[in-house]
């Protein structure tokens, strides 16, 4: 009994085509506008955080400069720099999808997750620290000087945006995985690695979230004393 | 006029279509067509329509009389809340796109199905379980805040469901989300070919544009409501004013998207109007163009007043004024489309069918509504009856009048292509008349209430405002049974009505150039679109392409 | 038929030039954005330590949406997408300026009327 001749790249790529559409083109550009479109209502999502942090920070603006001088500088911008890599390695990653090197693809993916992990374990720790210090907002909050209630709304958003955002990288590290699952069992080639463009485009977005973060949260007290 | 057949008197097998292409709960639970999720949540809307009628029911009850003698204050409360969320989140914004704009714009558009048929099943889901954290909410006591839930009292001092109830519409807010983002990608990228943009039928232009409002405007809810339950959580003050927080920030934030939402409420139904009109005028709608501009200005300018539902919350006057002005703004896209579907009729063919009777009714109703609203936007108005029974009336003809109205009569139209059968044209006539009265005695005396000084959300009132409110109740319960006819008789019709031919009403647009009810691949053969909308002329044979 | 519409026979938007996803990349813009993005991190940084007055949020937030530009034209291709795509995310960011802006200007002209200051505590 033969075996099943395997799919020829063209095949493949057909069988890949879901019945409603009329051609991969028409596919993967649906795919591509529907994840734009729904960074559309990740900007708006995280928007209203940033107006609520906006109006807060434009009425107390010393008050909030002084809380934010209790962040780690250097953890901070480690992590930034964290993400950047990750974005640049999950950039070569469809890269590597779009020229059918599926080694590199792997590696990239990999390198991606675990820059995840690592921005994750960085936030980790400083959450740990401010909490030892008494800096979670709420009953248990402690900040010396006038500017407590200042603070005590600065550390709400400090620990609600950055949550949000490190549930969306969570959700992100997820998905990237299941990429790398699929890559490993030869999943993509190049006429069909949809799947991995439209992740980048999400995990840059996440990206882009924290390159706003950063400075809001982390630079703004440090030229006082 | 029409080309209808008559129906065979014999019992004819059942004919091929999306409805017996597989039997048993899973090929419904399962199913990836947009039709069969249609009516998954055509089911689920209407459960919760029924639900937030009873709340309505109650609540009128309890106004019969002036004193607060039926239910306890803060139980009165808990039911004009309950009212509020299930009506506007599980009834009204739901209603026409999921059920009449996922059955309908992937045939209009000439496409198989939408862009991700998956992902419109986990929008159903996703609202479903959405539903089942309100409903857990409803059960265990129910909410007290308000639909509008205002910090701080939400936040603070609340002590009822408000996190289930929170959470209930955070997630269901999901839904609304993959809907809009759904339509929008498939009516970008999935029309036929020669299915311009200015040859797609008016309700797709209508979803389009409150497809772009679910999308801008539904993540701002989610993420307020986010903030209100981490208040809760974690004792934050990002809404108290005891922490440092200003309540008038959340309201800022809840009306960014909750004034879009009631254009998420009124687009589509505006939308059906248009298909309606045509059709039983016998005449091509008039000035195509402007009317899917006005779509698109509704959408864009309703994201820039939200600040009239705040004029007397401490917002600053200079805001003040500029939202009067763009509240002005907003209401002439809808005046075109008034001024647009009367000049439609004007010198047409009218027959007065059912649909065309919620149609017209529709356009009165909306327009009252409509004009009443202009009298709120001006400034000095709305502080004399602001969180009055004006409010309340002003709302209710948009939305119940308007909205609901457009819907039932979107139902009705459509009723024969989605179930292969005919209603009853008699007792549907008198339905929609027992409506059309039910809800102008019920609510018309509520202008006059809210003018006179009675506020909303008060269990009692002044024994004066007595007979209006006796009228009230009495056109409230007209309205329910009025509600109630078109589901027996559309249930009726399933299994004993006559059956229906492809093109009942001799209207054109592609849903029906193929079989009543259609089969699961909507056309046998995609369709080559050559002719302009609403072409009241002999019609062109469809061209097929192999 | 009179009508030609769209890449795909099964139509959809007006005909593009090429099709965005065979535009592929080169690796070496890729790390030179990625250099110049670890650049203006460093820079932001260090520039958060002198005293700018009010420009230094000007400046922050002016690099970060330098950053932010980056990574949409290259990372995120829009530089070889369709201009649907970047009338998506201006509309995006659109949006989210009336919601700051108008919101804000509530905030910002409230003192300005004299009369509610006598009710003020």
């Amino acid at each position: 009994m033969a075996e099943p001749r395997p799919l020829s790249r063209e095949e493949y790529a057909a069988s890949r085509l879901q019945h409603h559409f009329v051609s991969m083109e028409q596919q993967r550009d649906a795919s591509t506008l529907a994840m734009w479109v729904f960074l559309v209502t990740e900007i708006l999502f995280f928007g209203g955080f940033f107006l609520t942090y906006t109006v807060y920070r434009w009425q107390d603006p010393v008050g909030f400069a002084h809380a934010s001088q209790n962040m780690d500088i250097v953890l901070g911008t480690v992590n930034t720099a964290v993400l950047i890599i990750s974005s640049l390695t999950m950039a070569m990653a469809v890269h590597s999808a779009a020229t059918g090197r599926r080694k590199p693809l792997l590696a990239y993916l990999s390198a991606t997750i675990l820059l995840g992990f690592a921005f994750l374990g960085i936030k980790a720790v400083e959450y740990t620290d401010h909490i030892h210090h008494h800096l979670f907002p709420g009953p248990g909050f402690r900040f010396p000087g006038p500017d407590k209630p200042a603070a005590e709304m600065f550390f709400s958003l400090y620990f609600g945006m950055t949550g949000l955002h490190a549930l969306h990288m969570i959700i992100g590290i997820g998905i990237v995985g299941t990429l790398l699952v699929m890559a490993y069992r030869g999943r993509f080639t190049p006429e069909y690695h949809s799947p991995i463009e439209v992740s980048g485009l999400y995990w840059h977005f996440v990206d882009i979230v924290w390159i706003f973060l950063f400075p809001l949260l982390y630079l703004i007290g440090r030229h006082l004393k | 006029m029409s080309a209808e057949m008559t129906p065979p008197l014999v019992d004819a097998p059942p004919r091929e279509s999306f409805l017996t292409a597989g039997y048993g709960v899973k090929s419904w639970l399962l199913t990836r067509d947009h039709k069969r999720i249609a009516l998954l949540y055509l089911a689920s809307i209407t459960f919760f329509f029924f639900l937030g009628g009873l709340f309505a029911l109650l609540i009128r009850l309890e106004l019969l009389t002036p004193e607060g003698d039926l239910v306890q204050p803060e139980t009165y409360n808990k039911l004009f809340t309950m009212h509020g969320i299930v009506m506007v989140f599980f009834f009204l914004i739901p209603s026409i796109p999921a059920v009449l704009g996922n059955f309908f714009i992937p045939m209009m558009i000439g496409a198989k199905d939408l862009a991700f048929p998956r992902l419109n099943l986990l929008s159903w889901y996703v609202y479903m379980i959405g539903g089942l954290f309100t409903l857990w909410a409803v059960v265990h006591g129910g909410v007290d805040t308000g639909w509008t839930f205002y910090a701080p009292f939400s936040t603070v001092s609340s002590s009822s469901h408000v996190l289930p109830a929170a959470i209930g519409i955070f997630i269901t807010g999901f839904s609304s989300i993959l809907t809009g983002l759904n339509f929008i990608v498939t009516i970008h990228t999935m029309r036929a070919p020669g299915m311009t943009w200015f040859r797609l039928p008016l309700f797709v232009w209508s979803h389009y544009a409150t497809s772009l409002i679910m999308v801008l405007g539904t993540p701002v809810i989610a993420v307020t409501l986010l903030l209100v339950a981490l208040e809760r959580i974690f004792h934050l003050g990002f809404f108290d004013p005891a922490l440092g927080g200003d309540p008038v920030l959340f309201q800022h934030l809840f009306w960014f998207y909750s004034h879009p939402a009631v254009y998420i409420m009124v687009l589509p139904a505006m939308g059906v109007v248009s298909e309606i009109v045509p059709t039983f005028a016998r005449k091509s709608v008039f000035g195509y163009r402007f009317v899917a501009y006005a779509s698109v200005a509704i959408a864009v300018l309703g994201f820039l007043v939200w600040g009239h539902h705040m004029f007397v919350s401490g917002q600053s006057v200079y805001a003040g004024l500029f939202f009067s002005l763009l509240s002005f703004f907003v209401a002439i896209p809808s005046a075109v489309k008034v001024f647009n579907w009367t000049a439609t009729m004007y010198k047409g063919s009218i027959s007065w069918r059912t649909p065309m009777l919620y149609a017209i009714g529709f356009i009165g109703l909306f327009t009252i509504g409509g004009l009443t609203g202009l009298f709120l936007a001006t400034l000095g108005v709305d502080v004399h009856v602001h969180d009055t029974y004006f409010i309340i009336a002003h709302f209710h003809y948009i939305m119940v009048g308007g909205a609901i109205m457009g819907y039932l009569g979107g139902i009705h139209y459509w009723w024969p292509k989605i179930s292969g059968k005919l209603y009853s044209e008699g007792l549907a006539k008198f339905a929609a008349f027992v409506v059309f009265v039910g809800f102008n005695l019920t609510f018309f005396p509520q202008f006059i209430l809210g003018y006179l000084g009675m506020p909303r959300r008060y269990h009692s009132y002044p024994p004066e405002f007595q007979v209006l409110n006796v009228m009230s109740t009495a056109g409230a319960s007209i309205l329910g049974f009025g509600y109630v006819l078109p589901l027996a008789y559309l249930f009726w019709s399933m299994r004993y009505g006559r059956d229906a031919s492809s093109n009942p009403w001799g209207a054109t647009g592609l849903e029906w150039q193929t079989t009543s009810p259609p089969p699961t691949e909507n056309f046998p053969v995609t369709p080559v679109v050559d002719w302009e909308p609403y072409e009241y002329r002999p019609k062109k044979e469809v061209a097929a392409v192999g | 038929m009179s009508d030609p519409v769209g890449p795909h026979p099964g139509g959809g938007d007006a005909v593009r030039p090429h099709a965005m996803t065979e535009h592929i990349v080169s690796p070496k813009i890729y790390v030179a954005v990625f250099a110049i993005l670890l650049l203006m991190t460093g820079t932001t940084t260090a520039v958060s330590f002198v005293d700018l007055g009010p420009w230094s949020t000007v400046v922050a937030l002016g690099i970060a949406a330098f950053k932010a530009t980056l990574v949409v034209l290259f990372f995120m291709h829009i530089k070889y997408s369709r201009p649907l795509m970047r009338i998506v995310i201006f509309g995006g960011l659109f949006w989210l300026a009336i919601m700051l802006l108008i919101t804000l200007s509530d905030f910002m002209t409230r003192g300005w009327l004299p009369v509610f200051q006598r009710f003020e505590p």
